[in-house]
């Protein structure tokens, strides 16, 4: 049996490639300075939309890039424009891997019989 | 406890140099970055290598870590002699590098606790400050983007709720990376400021069909040549159900077809992509032989003729 706590289903608020966020809300959620979002902006890991300072808005998805550039520099020890090329590399291997399909295996042998017409 | 080997982790021999130690770390640390790394374990061998080589780059660890000898093989269970410490200095190397709740037991054992109370403590505040933001994965199957569905996450941070459980809806036509906010989840408020966030990234799982590009989906579907070759209508699952394929007459392999709107759901539907495979039928009996050979001297066919060496 679920304990009352979790009976409790959340709804949270979809952040998709449309919404934006701005630069208060990305240095709070991810624990860094106005500084080094600008940074990051310098190296192209973020485009900002708006006047720069704080009217600066991103895209949500800046979130997980600034998250990532974050980890990348402190366990890998690159700096900021290695990271963004990382960032560049890594996000042009997802997009070949959608395009390939299923890890890329020849063999689709499991699939259900076609019917005869 | 379980003596971890962390020559065997780092993969370097038990004389290597501090220097061949920290090039083996790099290398590793590379591997298995669970941002970089499509090893399927990647995030607990990156945190395995973390703490050999917290150990094995700082001399003095590595020398009392050293005592236990060769003798030790990983898996052993293993309880360190009292005072096996005596006289060693744990000085320089920063134990709070890496997080220390990710290491293990036996790391805890040999090098942790007197270092855990000398963290983060004593810190007074008075200020009123909205609690962190936190971050964390949630990991969802193509159907659940299709349907809705509702997902129970396990989180680090107990503080939460009483378990460290929570149930999140998993919205219809979610796609991988996008996020979900979940206001007020995230870490408490200090002095009294209201609590962070807790951001859930969305990804999918690997789907036996299905590969997803954005809101648009995948599927590989073999085809007999004569399907391909004569066309013909076959059935063709999809996330929402089986529907019926036209496949054009003088189909070639790796064709694409679209069925508009059956990928993810959502305000602008994505597209089923259908890539056709010409799958060959073995030529394992004589009727089979014969049938190839008839097309070989019948159809005068040379699928080589641009390469301009027949």
């Amino acid at each position: 049996m679920a304990t009352s706590a979790m009976q409790v289903v959340l709804t949270g608020e979809v952040l998709d490639e449309d919404s934006e966020i701005t630069l208060l809300q990305l240095c709070h959620s991810c624990s860094v300075t106005a500084e080094t979002v600008e940074a990051l902006v310098e190296h192209g890991i973020l485009e900002p939309a708006g006047r720069r300072g704080r009217h600066w808005c991103f895209a949500a998805p800046s979130i997980r890039r600034v998250l990532v550039a974050q980890r990348l520099q402190r366990d890998l020890g690159v700096n900021l424009a290695g990271a963004a090329l990382a960032l560049d590399l890594l996000e042009r291997i997802a997009r070949l891997e959608a395009a390939l399909g299923q890890g890329g295996s020849g063999q689709a042998g499991h699939q259900p019989q076609p019917s005869e017409p | 406890m379980e003596f971890k080997d962390y020559y065997q982790t780092m993969g370097v021999a038990r004389d290597a140099t501090q220097d061949q130690i920290k090039r083996a770390y790099r290398k590793l640390a590379r591997k298995y970055h669970p941002d970089v790394s499509k090893e399927p374990d990647a995030e607990a061998r990156f945190k395995e290598v973390g703490e050999a080589y917290e150990v094995l780059k700082d001399p003095e660890k590595r020398a009392a870590y050293d005592q236990f000898g060769a003798n030790w093989k990983a898996g052993q269970d293993f309880h360190p002699p009292p005072d096996w410490d005596a006289g060693f200095e744990f000085s320089g190397g920063g134990y709070t590098d890496a997080g220390g709740q990710d290491h293990s037991a036996f790391f805890e054992e040999l090098f942790g606790r007197r270092y855990a109370g000398a963290t983060g403590q004593g810190r007074r505040r008075t200020l009123r400050m909205r609690g962190e933001d936190h971050h964390a994965k949630v990991l969802i199957d193509l159907e659940d983007s299709y349907q809705g569905a509702t997902r129970t996450i396990t989180l680090r941070m107990p503080e939460l709720t009483d378990d460290g459980h929570l149930t999140t809806r998993i919205p219809k036509g979610i796609r991988p990376g996008q996020q979900i906010r979940l206001a007020g989840q995230g870490g408490p408020g200090i002095g009294g400021g209201e609590p962070g966030d807790l951001y859930l990234e969305v990804e999918f799982r690997d789907h036996p069909l299905y590969s997803v590009d954005g809101a648009d989906i995948q599927l590989h579907l073999p085809v007999a040549p004569w399907e391909a070759a004569l066309g013909a209508t076959v059935k063709v699952p999809t996330p929402s159900g089986t529907v019926d394929l036209k496949i054009p007459a003088d189909s070639n392999q790796g064709r694409k077809l679209r069925l508009r709107g059956r990928g993810l759901p959502g305000k602008s539907p994505g597209d089923l992509y259908v890539l056709l495979q010409i799958t060959l039928p073995p030529a394992d009996s004589d009727a089979a032989k014969q049938l190839y050979e008839k097309m070989r001297d019948q159809l005068g066919f040379d699928p080589r003729a641009h390469l301009g060496v027949s």
